[in-house]
């Protein structure tokens, strides 16, 4: 696949241009286009130089309200810049960790952990102040006060090695998917094969929101083990091709894929995935 | 159990949840009869995953003789069971699903929808395709899949790659229509931006006998 985002959006049937959606994203007369314009960016991954430039100051944008108080283009701004790969925002979206919006706190924990710069560690890591007597559900909300399956999740990938300790508490949180983020952060952080048989055996849960969570989670740190038991449990095959892919990338990485050829095991996840198509 | 397909039929008309409806149509398919082909295919309608993935396990099994009324709900409104039985027809690899395959992995909107039709093409029984019609379908099938290695979601990338392989074993005219599926497998190969695309790719041209396989 070429970078050239004029062929994709032919492909796709759309007809924003890269120039339009930036001009889009930057009046502000139309919210709905802006929300638009900035999923669009991300999508198609337009990482130039006036792209960002305006995702950023959507970032602080105070137009585009949401009932319950919280900023949406601030929320498709952040994601998009997580798919962008510049790393110059990374401050940016560091202050977004402070905003009310429970979501553009987690949107940009994500795109931080997307990003990779271990700079927002200290940020990531005060979200967790409390511990896990702190980390309860917000009344009348489906969700708890912190974003803490992103943040665990960001400060495993980004090797947050001094925060095991604050992280371990959490294998007990009452909320499933956070102890899969907890265990999912600590296998990256200490190696230990162990935290991953925790989420193999969640595959067996009667549960499918947990069934689907574990299989992301193994797929996300690459646990090559994890790829019969993903392919075997019930769930949709798209989610599970997206978990063996991630399990097969991780496997490539390690053994220098494509300068060397394919290994054993990475072709039984490429049978287990032709199975799945 | 020693029900008769009627009875399996009417417990299918009868469940009263989603769980109950799966197990009825587990066991409907179980019967392999073609009598349970119009339940199985109204199933498809119901917004239940679970059934739907029941019911395209027993239209897949009963194979050719569900393809008529498979392909006349491919005609249907109803999005959801058009996409079910798209995958269904991608798995019997009957010839006569080979214009809505041809279709859909070109532009159907859903995503799931275009790689499981991707992978249907590379799994046509051509056998059961006059000989003379071969090259010129296997042709048309060819660019369809080529149009698909450049499709923007990586899985229908990787669908069309285990395709164009599947393709390549059953090519009527090789010596004009090989050439472009290894060029095509080479290119993603080295330039796609997907790791398990190009890992596809690599495992299409081993198993062609087009790389040397570096462990065996």
């Amino acid at each position: 696949m070429g970078q050239n985002p004029q062929q994709l959006v032919n492909a796709q049937g759309e007809s924003l241009t890269v120039d339009q959606a930036i001009e889009n994203l930057r009046q502000t007369a139309d919210t709905g286009l802006r929300y638009y314009a900035a999923w669009w960016l991300g999508r198609f991954r337009v990482a130039q130089p006036d792209a960002i430039a305006a995702l950023v100051s959507a970032l602080e944008d105070e137009g585009d309200r949401a009932p319950d108080g919280g900023y949406p283009l601030r929320r498709n701004a952040a994601r998009a810049l997580g798919k962008l790969g510049d790393r110059t925002v990374v401050p940016a979206l560091i202050q977004c960790l402070d905003c009310d919006d429970y979501y553009v706190r987690e949107s940009a924990a994500q795109a931080l952990e997307s990003l990779g710069d271990p700079q927002a560690i200290p940020a990531l890591r005060s979200l967790l102040a409390g511990g896990v007597a702190a980390a309860v559900a917000v009344p009348d909300k489906p969700h708890l006060v912190q974003p803490y399956n992103a943040v665990l999740e960001a400060l495993g990938t980004l090797g947050a090695t001094d925060a095991v300790d604050e992280i371990t508490p959490f294998l007990e949180h009452e909320v499933a998917q956070v102890q899969n983020a907890a265990t999912r952060a600590l296998y990256q952080l200490t190696g230990q094969a162990t935290y991953c048989d925790r989420l193999v055996e969640r595959l067996q849960e009667p549960n499918l929101q947990l069934r689907r969570s574990a299989m992301m989670d193994l797929g996300a740190i690459g646990y090559l083990p994890a790829a019969q038991p993903i392919a075997a449990t019930l769930a949709e095959n798209s989610l599970k091709l997206i978990a063996l892919q991630g399990v097969l990338d991780a496997h490539l990485r390690q053994i220098g894929f494509p300068q060397r050829g394919l290994t054993d095991e990475a072709r039984q996840v490429l049978l287990l995935m032709d199975e799945l198509l | 159990m020693g029900a008769t397909v009627a009875e399996l039929v009417r417990a299918v008309e009868a469940a009263d949840s989603k769980g109950a409806m799966v197990v009825a149509v587990h066991h409907l398919a179980a019967a392999q009869d073609v009598a349970a082909i119009p339940t199985l295919i109204t199933v498809l309608g119901y917004n239940n995953p679970g059934a739907a993935v029941a019911a395209v396990d027993g239209l897949v099994a009963l194979g050719q003789d569900a393809v008529p009324a498979l392909l006349e709900q491919i005609d249907g409104y109803n999005y959801g069971a058009r996409a079910w039985a798209i995958r269904a027809v991608a798995l019997i690899g009957d010839p006569r699903a080979l214009p809505v395959l041809l279709e859909t992995a070109k532009g159907d909107f859903a995503l799931s929808v275009r790689r499981a039709a991707a992978r249907g093409l590379g799994t046509i029984d051509w056998a059961k395709l006059p000989s003379d019609q071969a090259p010129s379908s296997q042709q048309e099938v060819l660019n369809v899949l080529i149009g698909a290695a450049q499709d923007p979601e990586w899985v229908v990338r990787y669908a069309a790659m285990a395709a164009l392989e599947g393709l390549a074993k059953a090519l009527a005219a090789p010596e004009t229509q090989k050439p472009p599926i290894l060029a095509c497998l080479q290119q993603v190969f080295h330039h796609d931006e997907t790791p398990a695309v190009q890992a596809r790719a690599c495992r299409a041209l081993e198993t062609l006998g087009e790389l040397a396989d570096a462990t065996n």
